[in-house]
């Protein structure tokens, strides 16, 4: 039953909700922009940020003793460095197409403020199982987002989820379209991912009061 | 018993339940509130916020008409039913005909933006429990004269329901919002169904029909229902004049084409002091002192006949004014009191800003044909701006001169 203390499970799950990177601290926003215009795009990303906190949590959690802490941001861009240029090189050994589409940000991983933030804020300071656990959490609460903004964009913007026209075709006028319904295109352009974030916000607030500051 | 004492029972009996702001806001709509403001200096508490958005409603009135009578008019014209019309009382133009084709496609655009938009206004209204807000009734008219007459109907609901949370509500409802609500949902229907809001099928009711008809197999002729900015981004000719131009004849934004009725809603509004005229004045010297920078570069010989630009600068530069919805868009949306800058100085800024800035995007950008929507919303982000920084200058200046004084 137990495979998770209390305390170990709160690790992986308050990153989901109550202490989200996106929503809550409001931190990697900009691939959350650049990339969930479509439903596969994001998942292979969060996959891919998945990976690099999980392993870098670990790394720098086991040199955090022998790291001088002048150079430490350093060597923290080295480690997620090595580690996304592992990612990207997987990615363009087994789906070329998919890298192509993702461009530049699998590379920009590396800036993803999310990851150093926890680099710097749990594990120069914890244990190996812990320091994993918390990448692992943010990791999928930054992907859950990122899911979620992807599957309404994809949908709405263009009709299909995963690349399968869901909707119907735009062109031959099937299914919803041979009602008059239209795509959105101002779903696929970033401003929108920015507004359906802003909702998953708000949502998320008014379900939650504890999370409004007072001011 | 009258209405108004059914209302004002059902008020006293619903007081303090869900659906009071609902019973209150119907009330203070059809009369004058039993109660006016209570506390604070207001001198001029008479009127509440809906006898100012009703004013602007009656200036709007004579667009909406004559925006009816237009759409039928560019649809048998383009048709070939009817013959051009001579001036702006030609019976051409104001027959019953027309009247009822327009009324045909106009009016359900009116009943959808208002029940849709009064509908996600009650709605918060009831779960904050705040009064209803008056903010809708303006926005309301003013969204189905900045479509075109063919805008399919829940692309337009779809737009309402973004256009009033997104920009208005989520700030906290009227009096808060950041951007002009009517423009958000313009810009809404912009960005995401672009084909349904510029080119040259949208403007006349039955071309994209017709269009349709012929992807079909069907031999009738095409409708060209191109705008005059339209034309002119594409260096195309058109055939109508400046009279057409001022009086409205041409194919457009259903409330957005006739300069002259645009005109006296602005006196009317500057007359019972409800717009700023400050901002209009102001805007119309920005777009004419944009006009005329184009077209010295033109009279310098700076920009060749083949370039893309060349209609659109060597146009007179007042008749900018004329074409398009830039009119509209100064008298009836830059002035909106919430969105626009509050101080004087700020105004004439503001104004300046927003003409010159919708002419540019009009010359250079052949994407958006039109730019005053683009010019409002940009300035009415800045706004704020503009006003700081008048009051910091205001502030240093009176600063100095008590210096000079006491010193």
């Amino acid at each position: 039953m137990a495979l998770l203390s209390k305390k170990d499970s709160k690790l992986i799950l308050d990153p989901l909700a109550d202490n989200n990177p996106i929503t809550i601290q409001v931190l990697g926003i900009c691939s959350a922009l650049a990339i969930t215009a479509q439903l596969k795009a994001s998942i292979v990303m969060s996959i891919s940020v998945i990976f690099v906190m999980g392993v870098g949590n670990i790394v720098i959690s086991l040199m955090r003793n022998i790291i001088p802490s002048k150079i430490r941001i350093i060597v923290q861009l080295v480690v997620v460095a090595t580690l996304v240029i592992i990612v990207d090189q997987v990615l363009k050994a087994f789906s070329y197409q998919l890298s192509k589409e993702l461009g530049a940000f699998i590379g920009l991983i590396i800036t993803n403020c999310i990851i150093m933030g926890r680099f710097e804020a749990f594990a120069l300071g914890n244990g190996v199982w812990r320091s994993f656990l918390d990448g692992i959490g943010n990791a999928l609460g930054y992907g859950v987002i990122l899911i979620i903004v992807g599957f309404f964009r994809e949908l709405l913007g263009s009709g299909t989820l995963l690349g399968f026209p869901v909707l119907g075709d735009p062109i031959a006028k099937s299914g919803v379209y041979s009602i008059g319904y239209e795509n959105n295109g101002f779903m696929l352009l970033a401003p929108m991912a920015l507004i359906v974030v802003g909702i998953i916000i708000w949502v998320q607030r008014s379900r939650n009061k504890a999370l409004i500051e007072e001011n | 018993m009258g209405l108004k004492q059914n209302l004002h029972k059902l008020k006293e009996k619903y007081k303090g339940k869900k659906m009071a702001p609902a019973f209150n806001a119907i009330h203070t709509f059809l009369y004058l509130p039993n109660e006016t403001t209570h506390n604070g200096t207001h001198v001029k508490g008479a009127d509440d916020l809906k006898r100012t958005m009703n004013t602007v409603i009656m200036a709007l009135v004579p667009c909406l008409i004559f925006g009816i009578f237009n759409a039928g008019y560019q649809h048998y014209l383009a048709t070939g039913e009817i013959s051009k019309a001579a001036g702006f009382l030609s019976p051409e133009f104001w027959s019953m005909a027309n009247f009822s084709m327009g009324a045909w496609k106009v009016l359900p655009i009116v009943v959808v933006s208002y029940v849709v938009g009064l509908a996600v206004e009650f709605i918060f209204a009831v779960i904050k429990g705040h009064e209803v807000e008056e903010g809708y009734l303006v926005t309301g008219m003013l969204v189905p004269l900045i479509v075109p007459v063919d805008i399919p109907l829940w692309m337009l609901a779809v737009a309402v329901i973004f256009g009033v949370v997104i920009g208005k509500e989520v700030f906290g409802g009227t009096g808060m919002n950041i951007l002009n609500p009517a423009l958000t949902i313009r810009a809404f229907l912009f960005f995401a169904y672009p084909t349904w809001m510029s080119g040259d099928k949208v403007w006349v009711h039955g071309a994209v029909e017709r269009a349709n008809e012929i992807a079909g197999g069907a031999n009738v002729d095409a409708i060209s229902g191109e705008t005059i900015l339209g034309s002119l981004a594409q260096n195309k000719a058109f055939d109508y004049d400046i009279m057409d131009m001022f009086y409205g004849l041409i194919p457009g934004s259903i409330g957005e084409t006739s300069t002259l009725l645009i005109l006296i809603g602005g006196l009317f509004l500057i007359f019972t002091k409800i717009g700023s005229w400050r901002i209009m004045v102001s805007a119309i010297i920005g777009a004419l002192a944009m006009g005329l920078i184009f077209n010295g570069v033109v009279d310098q010989g700076w920009i060749g006949e083949g370039s893309k630009f060349f209609s659109l600068m060597s146009t007179e530069f007042w008749h900018h004014l004329l074409i398009g919805g830039l009119a509209f868009g100064i008298v009836y949306m830059a002035t909106d009191p919430v969105t626009a800058s509050q101080t004087n100085r700020g105004k004439w800024i503001y104004g300046f800003l927003i003409g010159f800035i919708s002419v540019t995007i009009r010359v250079f950008n052949p994407a958006y044909p039109e730019g005053v929507m683009l010019a409002i919303l940009l300035m009415n982000v800045f706004a704020p701006t503009i006003d700081h920084y008048v009051l910091q200058g205001n502030i240093k200046r009176r600063a100095k001169r008590l210096k000079v004084k006491t010193a």
